[in-house]
């Protein structure tokens, strides 16, 4: 077949035309889909950081043993932002206008995710949030998803269920400790909205500097105030030191309820130290090992987590932030499965749209981003021997106290659960 | 009663911190305030301190029985640190504050990641049955907790002040601290006499670690909790007065402790710089400090 001069022309321009798409579009096939975040592995947040790493990294290994994500296989592009907020701009700056990542995570925690909020709205990326609280309240982004469970009015409603536990048992009187420092006065500030709503009496509203390694003073002016309960919002050192110090100087009889948001007691270390001198004290996790909280590759994760945090030093349990680190990953492949590509636009619709299965339970989202349903639980830790990281592993040590649908036990008041 | 017993166990709780304070501030009254090297790197070694503490409880040994070797150990670090200084800033004349300041910040700094990356991000901490438990004596409680670390100061620094006092050593180190030059005119070495101060005051960062680390869990960054109150406690002093060391250090203690119990705890803090401030508009000097 002869071809003319002129139709040889209008060919070799529609191929000039179509080249670049089609080699663009082969290109990523053969490319990896490239996630970028910041993280704080080194700095005082890095304790909890660096194993939610392992999480990333073994759903990484997962997924591209599984195919990739769209068939191509993933890769993690992390930075160290060292715990500060300085180079968080820069970092993710960086990601999308040089590193080209396809998508993001944040940096963990309220105070260094608000940094990029303002950034991934102009540019209007798609992004999983890392374990802070209410960063999307006031910037409204539709392809914002927290994966952690926070749920809707996380400011107020963090630790709603301490306050639930305390209306279903009769106490009235709160006492409020906290440490002068962000994540801890908010805490206190929704337990203070929250007493409100029910009609709670306030014993007293105490703050305290971080870092605080003596809390004798501060027990001692609690007993001239008789709380029924005391809600406690303190970082790792403080939360050591003050359930030491209730060991020590002990609490008024008519405390029946103690603890709420101790950052701290989640954690391998932290529980290991402490070990009876946490009987009794109830606290907010994510996850522990009660039989209500079975979801499906949990235990598979923790098995192979808990050797590569061994070897590199960290959290040992890994059930408060590795488990859903993996689980952001899951996320992001289902909805690139879901959307069918990797245009953000559309993953956050299918996201907002569809439940994702993953390892802590069915993830659905509100026009938020926030889950839909909170599911902070509320633990009670009873039992516990000295110096044993172990004993954590094994239901009936950190029981689900609250909510009632996931409850593994009955609370049991402070004085009865330390006997 | 119960306002009684607040005041006795407020300032028995300030006494036994303000003990702490002070043995954590040790290492820096020789450093500062004798030897002028404004070493910020203190905390971290005290942190290393703490960590070697851990390790050594780990297998069974005591914290405080642990911190003497552990000293011995820090004591010979410290002679090679100082080595290290006096060859690259000393000799070269380059002992201005900021180059100084500079060069311990980054120590710390490589402390602390070394901390890290060697041993992990999680805090480190000792089993020891003191911890947890109080003794009570009338109306006022003391925790072992802090107690033992308390007594521990005192014991460490009656000591040290002992051996600056009597021994010809100790008085060499006294006075380098009004300079190079008399010392030099009696024919001895000021640098090997500032190598031994540095030494000693490396080897005091194993008893503040002890106390750090029976005190609380100790991560890579606990150093940074100490840095402002360990030099409000030397400045307070008087620099490098060992009693005035104790003195300030049981001063904020009590201080801070009777602001917590009477007052609100949140300005507790606060108070070892209102104190230092109050203290210096009347004695530049400090409370022990003589003028040179």
């Amino acid at each position: 077949m002869a071809i003319s001069r002129r139709d040889f022309a209008r060919l070799a321009a529609a191929s000039a035309v179509a080249a670049p798409a089609v080699w663009t579009a082969a290109r990523a096939q053969g490319q990896p889909v490239r996630i970028g975040c910041s993280l704080s592995l080194t700095g005082t947040l890095s304790g909890g950081v660096k194993a939610g790493l392992i999480g990333y990294e073994l759903w990484r290994d997962d997924v591209n043993a599984a195919g990739g994500i769209l068939g191509r296989p993933v890769e993690l592009v992390v930075y160290d932002d060292q715990s500060t907020s300085a180079p968080i701009p820069g970092i993710y700056s960086k990601l999308v206008d040089v590193d080209r990542v396809d998508l993001l995570f944040s940096p963990y925690g309220a105070n260094l995710t608000a940094v990029i909020m303002p950034f991934v709205k102009q540019r209007d990326r798609f992004v999983v949030g890392m374990y802070g609280i209410s960063n999307n309240d006031e910037v409204k982004h539709d392809k914002f998803f927290q994966i952690a469970p926070w749920g809707p009015k996380a400011s107020t409603d963090f630790c709603r269920g301490f306050f639930d536990l305390a209306k279903a048992n009769g106490l009235k009187r709160i006492a409020i400790l906290a440490a002068d420092a962000e994540f801890s006065k908010s805490a206190a500030a929704g337990g203070l909205k929250i007493m409100q709503e029910y009609g709670m009496e306030l014993a007293v509203n105490q703050g305290y500097p971080p870092n605080t390694t003596d809390f004798s003073a501060i027990l001692r002016n609690l007993k001239g105030v008789a709380p029924d309960a005391v809600f406690v919002c303190s970082y790792p050192p403080d939360s050591t030191a003050f359930v030491r110090g209730v060991s020590e100087i002990g609490l008024p009889a008519s405390v029946k309820l103690v603890g709420g948001a101790m950052v701290g007691p989640q954690y391998a270390p932290v529980l290991e130290n402490l070990g009876p001198a946490l009987n009794g004290f109830v606290n907010f996790h994510l996850y522990v090992p009660e039989p209500t909280l079975k979801f499906a590759g949990i235990q598979e994760f923790l098995a192979r987590y808990e050797p590569i945090a061994r070897q590199r030093g960290v959290d040992l349990l890994g059930h408060y932030i590795p488990p859903f680190f993996y689980a952001a990953g899951q996320l992001v492949a289902a909805a690139a499965k879901g959307a069918g590509s990797l245009d953000q636009a559309r993953m956050a619709q299918w996201l907002h749209a569809n439940p994702v299965e993953t390892i802590v339970g069915t993830i659905r989202f509100d026009p938020a981003g926030d889950w839909v349903e909170r599911r902070v639980l509320i633990v009670q830790y009873r039992g516990l021997s000295a110096r044993n990281v172990e004993q954590f592993r094994a239901p009936g040590k950190q029981v689900v106290v609250d909510p009632p649908a996931l409850k593994s036990g009955d609370f049991v008041p402070f004085a009865a659960a330390r006997s | 009663m119960l306002l009684l017993d607040l005041a006795l166990n407020a300032v028995a709780t300030g006494l036994m911190l303000g003990s702490i304070y002070a043995l954590l501030a040790l290492g820096l009254a020789i450093t500062f305030g004798i030897l002028h090297v404004p070493n910020i790197a203190h905390p971290a070694l005290m942190v290393v301190g703490a960590y070697a503490l851990a390790l050594a409880n780990a297998h069974g040994l005591d914290p405080i029985a642990a911190s003497v070797p552990v000293a011995a150990a820090f004591y010979a670090a410290g002679l090679a640190f100082y080595e290290v200084y006096y060859r690259l800033f000393e000799r070269r004349g380059g002992t201005d504050t900021l180059q100084s300041l500079t060069l311990f910040f980054g120590l710390a700094l490589v402390i602390e990641v070394a901390l890290l990356m060697g041993f992990g991000a999680d805090p480190k901490s000792v089993d020891v049955p003191y911890v947890g438990q109080s003794w009570t004596v009338g109306l006022v409680t003391l925790p072992y907790r802090l107690l033992v670390p308390a007594l521990l100061s005192p014991a460490v620094m009656l000591l040290l002040w002992l051996y600056l006092k009597l021994s010809r050593a100790g008085l060499a180190i006294r006075a380098v601290a009004s300079g190079e030059t008399p010392l030099a005119i009696v024919g001895i070495a000021p640098r090997r006499v500032k190598r031994h101060a540095f030494g000693l005051a490396t080897a005091s960062a194993a008893f503040g670690g002890a106390a750090l680390v029976i005190l609380g869990p100790v991560g890579p960054f606990s150093g940074h909790a100490q840095i402002g109150r360990v030099f409000a406690v030397v400045v307070l002093a008087g620099m490098g007065s060992i009693p005035g060391t104790l003195a300030a250090g049981l001063a904020i203690g009590v201080a801070e402790s009777l602001v917590s119990s009477f007052l609100d705890p949140s300005w507790s803090q606060g108070v070892a710089f209102a104190i230092l401030l109050a203290t210096l508009a009347a004695r530049p000097t400090g409370l022990f400090g003589v003028p040179r």
